[in-house]
This record gives structure tokens, C-alpha cells and sequence, in this order.
């Protein structure tokens, strides 16, 4: 049976909201009879677009994580109104029956991933219908992925088995798969939002000037983990899809005409470095 | 002859003359037999037909033939033959004239050819007449389709805006959803560049900037204006409380009452005051379409009463104006870029791409839409490496990634005086190309090298100015050299934005033009761009852009007369007023009643040396103001001066033409409430303005022009801009000249037969389908690459019309417009004019900003160095506020207390030594004022650079309008009226010292 998947790029999303917007173009003050009432106009995130900066000036990068309903086969939510005001389809969309569910605020906390929103005037728990009401019309795809420029968000009609595979070839990850709720929304480039980085810059002196130290070999360890790059033109090293919390990494720069240097880093978060000057052998 | 016998001399003239006569007579009786079966076919047409009582008469002008038109309670009859007081009389010279104008198809030339000749004359009040020809006018039009049917109910119409056409679906006479157009199979194919072992083709597919996902959210905004209203404290006869302006309320008024205020009010101050009294302004952009833009009906409007424009400064470009091009020329493009074929060059050539002050992902280039990003999306496919120079980590630089350089605002010249001195002193330059394409280097260089001011612009000298390691300024210079590199200069398209709009603005500009000269500017791979513009869409077809004038009639101040003139037969229109008003001077234009200016003038080089000044010689005073729309409090600078500009009897009546109850809006006398675009008729071309950014198109993957359908009815009592100004016309006994008898719809289609359009595809098909994508050209029609003619000493081969003729001193097409011909680093025209003006020397040079961390008792005082980009989640004010969707968007504005706060961005560290936390109301302020944020900490921006976007569309003082804090969040309320240089009309907005504090209510 073929169920409807997500595959979020976070690499590829830009925070142009333009899938939060085209949802809200859809879903406010539209009515679906059967699929959801009106989404209020303000308030709601039926499309979650979460924002993560890791590092420090200089060195920095922003990552965004669109999170709508997981559409989870395993869904808390169903299983709380025993399949009845929440439920999923056969093609795997988890819908909320505007009419069966009024009331029941308690679903807000079934959700792990928060995508559940109240409706105060309409007394209903609502959230992403991955635009059912579409696609039984015969669209392709639901507004957000339409709406996206830059192909973050792609839609796909497969059986499980089949996104699995997927999700094998291509590193797709879901989130939070310790919730156990076996999500339809996968993720590509998850690192870039819940892994951390560890980068720098390396220097050294050349006739009394400080000059960007371009082709030095950077060796991270981690235990048994080691990785290694260069120092591009401007001296710049960057090591990422680090785990956070608490590991210590042993940093160790080399260079043909300089000194080495090791650091030992804690890395509790993101770490920018700065700018780290190497010493001339002695001649 | 009326006996119908005729005398023999003459017997075979008055032959002809008899048949054309019954030519006439059958005529004039099928558009009897016509009205009626309209009105049989059509419930609505029938229903018109009872909306007025009166007689037509159509006749030849020696009373030779005739026929009139009876129009009672609904019925209509007529008879032949010439009827005494009629209620309106159309008059021809001839029979045969008649004949032919009033036989499909319509023949606007000659309709207009007559009218000026005097060969056709209409008596009567305006309103009757207007009426009839819009009534006969639909005979015809009644019959076009439009929309495809979705079935259930729900028709999918076509419409345009600047951030993108899309679809329009509507059920029951309301919008339920806007889409970005799929393209289908009968659409024309998209292109394909190979490049590097790769093809590139677009999506199938426009797309649409984030704020017009909006549109449906703010055309059933609570803030539409839907009936006209009056302030309730003015009185047009007695007592005005212009003083109240910005505090009292309003009521509602009928259309027909305030329409006569107006009417009166601009008789009244034509007759008391003479010549100039009357002052129209709108904001840089309107709604979109080419009939009704503000370039467009209202410009013919104003040009028919008599008005002193404000006069805008070329506000995006600046520094490419008032500085860049006196090196390169390009007037026509205000000093930006040629911007052809660089999508495919960048693509197989370059290596590098610097983005100097460049975030397209944030400005959409203009109108551009998420065309580019796909584009940008292929640079990182191919590997070519990225930097980002940029005060704040712009949106660009986070999506593509890349090296970041941060230099402290508006000191972005002393780091390219740098990279000039690196590759200098390094041997890093192309030599040959210098040698031969430009003139004045040595007098440069050693300005650069210090042997003209002692100091040699050294990486560490700038880093005393910028704080960028002087390291990184070296190894950008030698990378850059190394590589093949674009230089991506300017905020959207090439060449605009940004860094050109601050204190050094245009020394900044200057140096980005010398920089890529020294490295062969048109070689393979080495240009200016940023993947925005130089698609290879077809440049050949023509298509006009808003600027081009759409019906304005105006063939001085819009691009009228290069195109659309001769291809959309039009009477001219011509302002009679020769008195003007800048922009960024216009408060005190009305407080002082005394300013100068300098022109935006694309004609030529030297055109923005012609100061003006206000009061124009014999010309009156402003007297009232005729405002359009309401973005200034958000958009201009030290915008408290426009607050009190309107809080003075100096400006005795304003009325504003406005969509919603906003900004300026709320400072009327008068209000009218005009529609959205969604609700009248119109057509334009995705990105398409014209002028400044001739062939603007090249941003987008395909070129899409749409029919702009009228997809529901206005809302409330609101009405077309075409409509208020034609109602308004009726009383000022000018009607026909501003309409020339026709409809939105019938100009439509006048401009639709205008242009190339026409021979591709039928107006029916046109009209039903609502759009169409122009065909890519095939490989060797493609525009060719920007500069490589001029890399290769050739003629010039790009298709732009610019410069004039008389502007190549070696013969039409060789060279650039300079007087040399050459890429001047000593200017020749600035030795011209003004040659020791140390604002703005024959070079450019190191001119610290004169708001900056140099003024030294400012900065004590206010140490944060306010940027303020255009904005990313609204266009100028379009998008934002009105009660949106785009406030709910996080980047955009923050909900505290029930109130969406404008949001501003200041590092962790200058937050911390506040006691600031994420998410708090702050007070941004400086002697000019103060704005109630939400502050956003993050890490994008160095510590003492903080970052708010400006044009917000809410202007919400907590007290006295004008001289409390702000939070609606006009961040311009902060920013300098300083023009960037003492002879320029040149906003410097992103040169502003302010400083932050938490928000403590009670100190409102």
C-alpha cells in the first residue's frame, strides 16, 4: 500500500516561509468539510519552521527545520481517540475530525512534536492535513511542496518498504526516532540542525605579517574517531555532524614550516574557535 | 444638398458622398439592432441599461446623416435622422470618418487622430458620454471569456504582483487560494545551459516571492479602506485642523461627496494659487500591471489637472548613480550593470563568486520572485567557491555558505582600497586589459600606493577602519586574483542596494567598478552578477514594464515614447507644471517652503548635475496634496519630518488614494478607497518594469506574461484607481481625455494589440488562458555575455538602447559613455563639473562615513551602528502589516502582549551588556527618534552592528504623532536626511548611529 511521505533538505531550506505562507494561504478561512475547519488567522504554525544558529562571529552558520505533523504510523494522537476523532488513511495522512475532536484540547499533549494547535473560537485541535483535501482532488502534491522554490520539501506517494530504502540511499534520518512513533516526515542534512560543528581559523607570521595559513592538515580525535581536513585560503577549518554533550575532542594542527599545536575541546555546542597563530620552526 | 438633388459639377462627389452616407445610416442602425441583442444575450448588460435616462445623438457634422439613441427606464429605442437637444451629441466631420471609426475593429489611431484633428467632438456632460462609449464599448467585450473552469464550482484566474504572476482560484465570488503557475505541456520549452559536464533546465513552474502567498490575507484585510471617509474634523469650508492630521478619527462619507471635496478643493487651488499648487506622490511601487501602475492612469490623471511631482531619488541604486557611473556610464541603468548572459558564463567560467553587500535570496533582485535561487542552487552543484562580504550573515550567505567577512558598515570602500593595494603591490592584476580599456589607473594607483596623501591604503590601514583582519583581506585579494571571479556587488539584481545606500555609498559603488577593471570586466568568467540576473529568456520579444508609461500619455517622464508610443496609439498627456519637489526634501518643501535637488535623469551622465530648486520661478506654493498610497513614515529617512509635515496649516488639504488604513493614510482629510489588483482589469509581465532595469525580465527562468483578470468585485465600495481617476476627470470636464472613451479592459487590450503578443498568440486565447510563457530562443539567439565586447575592444553587442547616440565620442556602439569611451578611474565628467569637491573626488577614495565611528562625540553617545536592508518578507510596505499572514512569519515580526512587534537583530554580546534577552521589547533610538522593537539575538552580526530591516508598513506612535516613540516599527524614523553627498538626492540610510535600550513603558 502506498502511504504519502515527506522528505525535508534542511541544507536546501532558506527560511523563505513561503510553504508556512502558501499553508496559511490554503487552510485560513477556507473550510474542508470532512479533511479541517479554518485555520485561524494568526497563532497557528501547521508548519513549524524552526531556526538554529550554531558557532560564533566570524564563523557561523544558520540551519532552519520545517516540522509539520509527522503523519506517524505508530501516531500518539490516533491512539489516544482510539482511531476515531484522530485517524489515519490509507495513504498514511493522520487527519483530525473537525467535528468528532471539538473539545478535546487534550490532544495538544498526545503529540511529541508539538504540531498539534488549538482553535479557541472553533474549540478544535488542528493541525496538517497534508492537504488530503487536495490531493483527493488529483493535485500532486500538498501547497507546501508547490510553494517551494528551492526543492526542500519533496512529496512522494511509495510504500514504506520503498522509503526505506530511500531513506537508506540517500542518509534520510527522522526526528526524534526516539519517540518510537515512526514518522512519515524524513529529514536529509538533519546535522546541520542537531549536530554541532567545531571550526577555526589558522595563522602564522611571514615577515612580521599575520597571513592565513592555507594547506594545514586539521586532526580531530574522538577516541577511536578520527577526521581530518586542510586549512582553506583564508586559513578556515571546519569540522561538522559532531555530537553534542560533553565529548572531548583533541584538536592537533600541522604544518610543514610550523609548529604543531593541539587543543583539547569540550564541545558542549558549536565552537568557533577564532583565529589560532602557529610558530615558526626554529631554522 | 439636403434635398438630396445634386447640382451637376459636383454630381460624382456627392455620389460617393450618398453611398457613405448610407454606409453611415446602416452603421449607425446595426449599433441599435446590437444594443439590443447585447442586452437580450446578457442579464448584465440589461441591468446597465436601466442605470441612466437619456438621449445620444450620433451625426455627421453638416447634419447629413444621424441617428439617435433613447435610453428610457431600461428600454432603448432609436430613430434616424438629427434630433433637437439631445442629452449628449457625438459629432464627426464625415460620414466616411464616421464610418470607420465606428466599425470593428477599433482603430484607436484613428480615433485619436480625429479626436486631435478635430474630426471628432463629443457634447455633454462627461459622465454621459463616458457612459455611452462604455456602453457601446461592451457590445464587444461582453462576449470575451476569461478563467479556466476547476469544476465544483471554482474558476482559476491569472494575476500579477511584484513579488510573481500566479493563479487565482475563486469560488462564489471570493479567493481561495493563489498558486504559483504550473506550466503545461503546450506551454514554450525551457532552456538548457551545459555546462562542465552538466545541464541545467528551471523548474516548470514560476514562483512567487513570500509576501504574495499573502495577497488573498490582505485583499480581506480588516485594514481595507472600504468606503470613502473624511476626517471628522475637516471642514473644507470652515474650520480645517490640519493639526489634528495623524490623531482624529474619521467618518464615512458617500462617493459622491468626497469626490466633489476633491474636485473643488483642486478648482479651488488652481484658481486661488495658479500653476504647482497641487502635489501628487506615490510610493516607489504600486500594485502590479501597466494600466493601472501609478506610472500609468495616474500619471494621465495628474498630467490633465496639473500637479508638482515629487521627484524620486534613484533610491536603490545611490551609489551606482551618483557615484559608479561617472566611471562606466550607464545612465540608463542609473549606473548599474549591462545584465546579459552571465547565468550561462557564470556557469561554465567562473570559479569565485564575491557577494559584496549582496543578499538576493533576501531582495528577490526586484520582482525577480525565488527565480534565482534555483540558479545559485547549480553554483553550489558545480563546487564554485563563495564569499560573503556583509555586515550581517545575510540569507544568502547562510543558505549557499562560504567565507564571511564582516566589516563595520559603510566602511566597505577601505577594505576594496585594500585589495587594490594587495594586488598592486603583488603584481595581481590584468595589465594588458587596464592598459587598454581604461584610462587613469596610474593617477589612481598611486593614490592607492600613498604617494599622493601619505597613507598607503595597506590590508592593515582598512583594518583600522573595517576590523577585518588584515590576513583575510590578503588572502581574499590573492584568491580572487587566482581564480576567475564574479563580483556579485549590490543587494538584488547587479547593481543596486545595499552598501550604495549609506554615507560612503558612492565611493563604495566607485571602487567595486575599479576593482573588477583590474581584473579584465568581460572576460570568460570574470563579470558582475550573482546568478539574479542574465537568464537566456528571449530579449528580443517585446513586452513593455510598468516604467514604460502603460496609457499615461506621458512622453517626458516615463519610457513612453521609446516603445509604446508608436505601438499603443494614445492621446499624449503633458504636466503643465514645471515645478518639482525631491523626495527626501519634501517636508521641507511644505515646512520651510524652500529646497533644492538634483535629478534622476537616465538620459545621460551629466543629467544629475542640473539642480533644481522649490518654488519653481513663478510657480505657486503647495497647496494640497494628492498622496497615493502610504509608505513614507516607513521607506524615506528622518520619516518624523514627514510626520509633521502633514501636522501644519502650510499644507491646507490632503487627500490620500489608499487600499488600506495605514501609514500616511491615516493623515488624509480625504480618503478613497481604491482596490487590489484582484479586483479591477489589467496585464503585465513577471518582473518586467522596464526602465532603469531595461530587460528586468532576464531575472526570471521564463518570461510569463499575464492577463491581470479581474477575479472578484471590489470589495466594499472601493474602486480602481482607473475608476476614481476617471470619476474625478468627470468633474473637471476631462473625462474623455483621460479615457478616451474606453475601458480598463478595452486599454488591456489596446496594449495587448500593442505589442508582440499580438502576432503569437489571439487577445481571445490570451484573455481565456491568462497567460503566456515567451519561448526561450535557441542557443545562437541568445543575448551575449554583459562586457565581453568590450573585454575584446569590439562593438558594443548587447541589445540595450543606451547610451543615446550622441553620448559615443568614437561613433554609435564603440566604447562606453564616458568621455573617453574607456572604464575611467579618473572621471572625466566629475572633472567636468566639479572637480575639487571633496565629497566626491575625480577618483574615488577613502572618505570616512559622516555618521560612523568616526564622529566621535555621536558615537559615544550612540555606539551601535544601525543597518537597514529592504526587507525580506514584504516589498517595501506590501505585505506587512494590514493584519497579514507575513506578521506570523518568525523573521518578520515578533507577537508580544497581543501586538506583533518589527523585530531588531543585535549580537549576543551587545545584548548581554544591556541585560537584553531574546525576545524583548527594546527602545532603538537617536536624537532623531525612537522605535519599540522586538529584539532578536543571534550571532550573524559583530558586536556594535545591529540589524533591522526598514519600510514597515505600521506607523503606531505611543503619543504625540511625530515626536514619540514608534512601535509599529518605522525604523526609518532613525535614519539620516543627509544626503549622501551635498550635490546628490541620495538616501544614506544605512549610515546610522543609534543606541538600544529594554523598553520600559512608563517612560512613554
Amino acid at each position: 500500500m502506498k502511504k504519502w511521505h515527506l522528505i525535508i533538505d534542511v541544507e536546501k531550506c532558506e527560511d523563505c516561509n513561503n510553504c508556512f505562507l502558501a499553508c496559511k494561504d490554503e487552510h485560513v478561512d477556507n473550510d474542508w468539510p470532512g479533511y479541517s475547519s479554518p485555520q485561524p488567522r494568526h497563532g497557528h504554525r501547521w508548519i513549524n519552521i524552526q531556526r538554529k544558529e550554531r558557532g560564533k562571529y566570524p564563523m557561523v552558520d544558520v540551519a532552519y527545520l520545517p516540522t509539520p505533523c509527522m503523519h506517524c504510523e505508530q501516531a500518539p494522537c490516533v491512539a489516544k481517540t482510539g482511531g476515531d476523532a484522530v485517524y489515519q488513511r490509507q495513504d498514511g495522512i493522520v487527519l483530525i475530525d473537525p467535528v468528532k475532536a471539538k473539545g478535546r484540547k487534550d490532544l495538544l499533549g498526545a503529540c511529541p512534536y508539538g504540531a498539534i494547535y488549538w482553535n479557541k473560537d472553533l474549540d478544535i485541535p488542528q493541525k496538517c492535513t497534508f492537504c488530503a483535501h487536495l490531493l483527493d482532488e488529483g493535485w500532486k502534491e500538498p501547497r507546501c511542496v508547490g510553494a517551494c522554490a528551492t526543492g526542500a520539501i519533496r512529496a512522494l506517494l511509495i510504500t514504506d518498504e520503498e522509503m526505506r530504502t530511500t531513506a537508506a540511499a540517500e542518509g534520510l534520518e527522522v526526528l526524534h526516532p526516539e519517540y518510537g512513533t515512526a514518522p512519515r516526515v524524513y529529514y536529509k542534512n538533519l546535522h546541520r540542525f542537531n549536530k554541532c560543528f567545531l571550526g577555526g581559523s589558522v595563522a602564522v607570521m611571514i615577515n612580521g605579517r599575520e597571513e592565513c595559513a592555507e594547506g594545514a592538515k586539521v586532526r580531530l580525535n574522538n577516541g577511536p574517531l578520527v577526521t581530518e581536513t586542510t586549512t582553506d585560503c583564508f586559513g578556515d577549518f571546519r569540522f561538522d555532524n559532531l555530537e553534542r554533550g560533553g565529548a572531548t575532542y583533541l584538536l592537533e594542527i600541522t604544518h610543514r614550516d610550523y609548529q604543531s599545536k593541539g587543543l583539547a575541546i569540550d564541545l558542549e555546542q558549536s565552537v568557533t574557535l577564532g583565529t589560532i597563530t602557529l610558530v615558526q620552526i626554529a631554522a | 444638398m439636403r434635398d438630396g438633388s445634386f447640382c451637376q459639377p459636383c454630381r460624382p462627389f456627392c455620389q460617393i458622398k450618398q453611398g457613405e452616407n448610407m454606409k453611415l445610416s446602416v452603421i449607425l442602425y446595426s449599433i441599435y439592432q446590437m444594443l439590443k441583442r447585447t442586452a437580450r444575450k446578457h442579464p448584465s448588460f440589461r441591468a446597465r441599461l436601466h442605470e441612466k435616462n437619456f438621449t445620444a445623438q450620433i451625426k455627421v457634422l453638416e447634419h447629413t446623416e444621424g441617428r439617435y439613441y433613447v435610453f428610457r427606464d431600461g428600454k432603448l429605442s432609436s430613430h434616424s435622422g438629427v434630433r433637437p437637444n439631445p442629452d449628449i451629441t457625438l459629432t464627426f466631420s464625415q460620414s466616411a470618418l464616421a464610418a470607420k471609426l465606428l466599425m470593428p475593429p477599433h482603430d484607436q489611431l484613428a480615433r485619436i487622430n480625429a479626436m486631435k484633428n478635430f474630426h471628432m467632438g463629443a457634447e455633454g456632460p462627461d459622465e454621459l458620454v463616458q457612459w455611452f462609449m462604455e456602453t457601446m464599448s461592451q457590445m464587444m467585450s461582453l462576449s470575451w471569456k476569461y478563467g479556466t473552469d476547476m469544476g465544483g464550482g471554482v474558476i482559476r484566474y491569472t494575476n500579477g504582483s511584484p513579488g510573481g504572476p500566479m493563479f487565482v482560484y475563486v469560488k462564489d465570488g471570493k479567493i481561495l487560494r493563489i498558486t504559483p503557475i504550473d506550466f503545461d505541456d503546450s506551454d514554450a520549452k525551457s532552456w538548457t545551459i551545459q555546462a562542465r559536464g552538466k545541464s541545467f533546465t528551471p523548474q516548470r513552474k514560476t514562483t512567487l516571492s513570500p509576501y504574495s502567498f499573502a495577497w488573498k490575507s490582505m485583499v480581506y484585510s480588516p485594514n481595507r479602506i472600504l468606503y470613502p471617509m473624511k476626517r471628522v474634523d475637516f471642514d473644507p469650508h470652515g474650520e480645517r485642523n490640519c493639526q489634528q492630521r495623524g490623531i482624529s478619527g474619521y467618518e464615512r462619507i458617500s462617493w459622491d461627496e468626497a469626490l466633489d471635496i476633491v474636485a473643488s478643493e483642486i478648482k479651488r487651488v488652481r484658481r486661488d494659487y495658479g500653476p504647482g499648487a497641487i502635489l501628487g506622490s506615490s510610493g516607489s511601487h504600486h500594485t502590479w500591471g501597466n494600466i493601472g501602475y501609478y506610472l500609468s492612469c495616474r500619471t494621465r490623471f495628474m498630467n490633465l489637472i496639473g500637479w508638482t511631482p515629487v521627484l524620486h531619488n534613484p533610491d536603490s541604486w545611490e551609489g551606482f548613480y551618483w557615484g559608479a557611473m561617472h566611471h562606466w556610464g550607464h545612465s540608463m541603468r542609473l549606473g548599474a550593470p549591462e545584465v546579459y548572459g552571465t547565468v550561462e558564463d557564470c556557469l561554465k567560467e567562473c570559479e569565485m563568486i564575491v557577494f559584496w553587500s549582496s543578499d538576493p535570496e533576501s531582495t528577490a533582485g526586484v520582482y525577480g520572485a525565488m527565480e534565482g535561487s534555483v540558479r545559485r542552487q547549480w553554483l553550489k552543484d558545480l563546487g564554485i567557491k563563495m564569499v560573503h562580504i556583509d555586515p550581517y550573515y545575510n540569507h544568502t550567505a547562510a543558505w549557499l555558505g562560504g567565507k564571511w567577512i564582516a566589516p563595520r558598515p559603510a566602511t566597505g570602500n577601505a577594505m576594496a582600497l585594500a585589495i587594490a593595494y594587495v594586488w598592486i603591490t603583488e603584481d595581481l592584476y590584468d595589465k594588458e586589459y587596464v592598459a587598454k580599456r581604461t584610462s587613469g589607473f596610474d593617477q589612481w594607483k598611486d593614490y592607492v600606493l600613498g604617494k599622493e596623501d601619505g597613507v598607503p591604503k595597506t590590508p592593515e590601514w582598512q583594518e583600522g577602519e573595517t576590523n577585518v583582519p588584515a590576513k583575510d583581506v590578503r588572502a581574499l585579494a590573492r584568491e580572487w586574483a587566482a581564480k576567475k571571479t564574479y563580483l556579485a556587488c549590490g543587494g538584488g539584481a547587479a547593481g543596486v542596494g545595499g552598501a550604495a545606500r549609506c554615507a560612503t555609498g558612492n565611493e563604495w559603488a566607485r571602487a567595486m567598478v575599479c576593482l573588477i577593471a583590474m581584473q579584465g570586466l568581460g572576460k570568460p568568467g570574470i563579470n558582475i552578477g550573482n546568478m539574479q540576473c542574465g537568464s537566456p529568456v528571449d530579449v528580443r520579444f517585446f513586452f513593455p514594464g510598468y516604467a514604460e508609461g502603460g496609457m499615461s500619455g506621458d512622453l517626458e517622464n516615463t519610457g513612453l515614447s521609446i516603445n509604446m508610443y508608436q505601438r499603443m496609439p494614445q492621446l499624449p498627456s503633458m504636466n503643465t507644471s514645471k515645478q518639482v519637489v525631491p523626495r527626501l526634501k519634501l517636508p521641507e518643501a511644505i515646512l520651510e517652503g524652500h529646497c533644492e535637488g538634483y535629478p534622476t535623469d537616465p538620459k545621460t551622465i551629466e543629467g544629475q548635475f542640473q539642480k533644481y530648486e522649490y518654488p519653481a520661478p513663478g510657480h505657486s506654493p503647495i497647496q494640497m496634496y494628492y498622496k497615493y498610497g502610504g509608505s513614507f513614515f516607513g521607506t524615506m529617512s528622518d520619516t518624523n519630518r514627514y510626520v509633521k509635515s502633514y501636522r501644519t496649516d502650510k499644507l491646507p488639504f490632503v487627500v490620500n488614494q489608499s487600499i488600506w488604513f495605514e501609514g500616511e493614510a491615516k493623515f488624509a482629510d480625504i480618503i478613497l478607497p481604491a482596490c487590489t489588483n484582484f479586483e479591477r482589469w489589467d496585464i503585465g509581465e513577471f518582473a518586467n518594469c522596464g526602465g532603469y532595469v531595461h530587460h528586468s525580465f532576464t531575472q526570471c527562468n521564463h518570461r510569463v506574461i499575464t492577463m491581470q483578470h479581474k477575479c472578484i468585485e471590489p470589495l466594499g465600495e472601493s474602486k480602481s484607481d482607473y475608476q476614481i481617476f476617471l470619476e474625478l476627470s468627470q468633474r473637471l470636464g476631462v473625462a474623455l481625455l483621460f479615457s478616451e472613451g474606453m475601458t480598463e479592459l478595452d486599454w488591456c487590450k489596446q496594449l495587448f494589440d500593442g505589442t508582440d503578443l499580438a502576432g503569437v498568440t489571439s487577445w481571445k486565447k490570451f484573455l481565456r488562458k491568462g497567460y503566456y510563457v515567451v519561448p526561450a530562443p535557441p542557443e545562437e539567439l541568445r543575448a551575449p555575455c554583459s562586457y565581453r565586447w568590450f573585454a575584446e575592444g569590439r562593438p558594443k553587442d548587447v541589445p540595450e538602447l543606451g547610451p543615446l547616440p550622441a553620448d559615443y565620442s568614437e561613433g554609435f556602439g564603440h566604447g562606453l559613455q564616458t568621455q573617453s569611451g574607456k572604464l575611467e578611474f579618473v572621471c572625466s565628467s566629475l572633472e567636468r563639473y566639479a572637480p575639487d569637491d571633496p565629497q566626491r573626488p575625480t577618483m574615488t577614495k577613502y572618505i570616512p562615513s559622516w555618521e560612523g565611528h568616526h564622529t566621535q562625540d555621536l558615537y559615544r553617545r550612540y555606539p551601535l551602528q544601525l543597518i537597514s536592508p529592504h526587507p525580506r518578507f514584504s516589498f517595501h510596505t506590501m505585505g506587512d502589516g494590514k493584519d497579514s499572514i507575513v506578521n506570523d512569519v518568525k523573521d518578520h515580526r515578533i507577537l508580544i502582549d497581543g501586538y506583533f512587534y518589527w523585530i531588531v537583530r543585535i549580537n549576543s554580546t551587545d545584548a548581554a551588556n544591556r541585560g537584553i534577552v531574546n525576545n524583548e521589547l527594546v527602545k532603538v533610538f537617536n536624537d532623531r527618534g525612537a522605535v519599540i522593537c522586538a529584539a532578536q539575538i543571534t550571532e550573524r552580526l559583530s558586536p556594535g552592528t545591529i540589524h533591522s530591516y526598514e519600510s514597515s508598513a505600521v506607523y503606531d506612535p505611543v503619543g504625540e504623532p511625530g515626536s514619540s516613540p514608534d512601535r509599529g516599527g518605522c525604523i526609518n524614523q532613525l535614519t539620516p536626511a543627509r544626503t549622501i553627498i551635498d550635490k546628490s538626492h541620495a538616501v544614506a540610510s544605512n549610515s546610522c548611529l543609534v543606541q538600544v535600550v529594554k523598553w520600559d513603558k512608563e517612560q512613554a
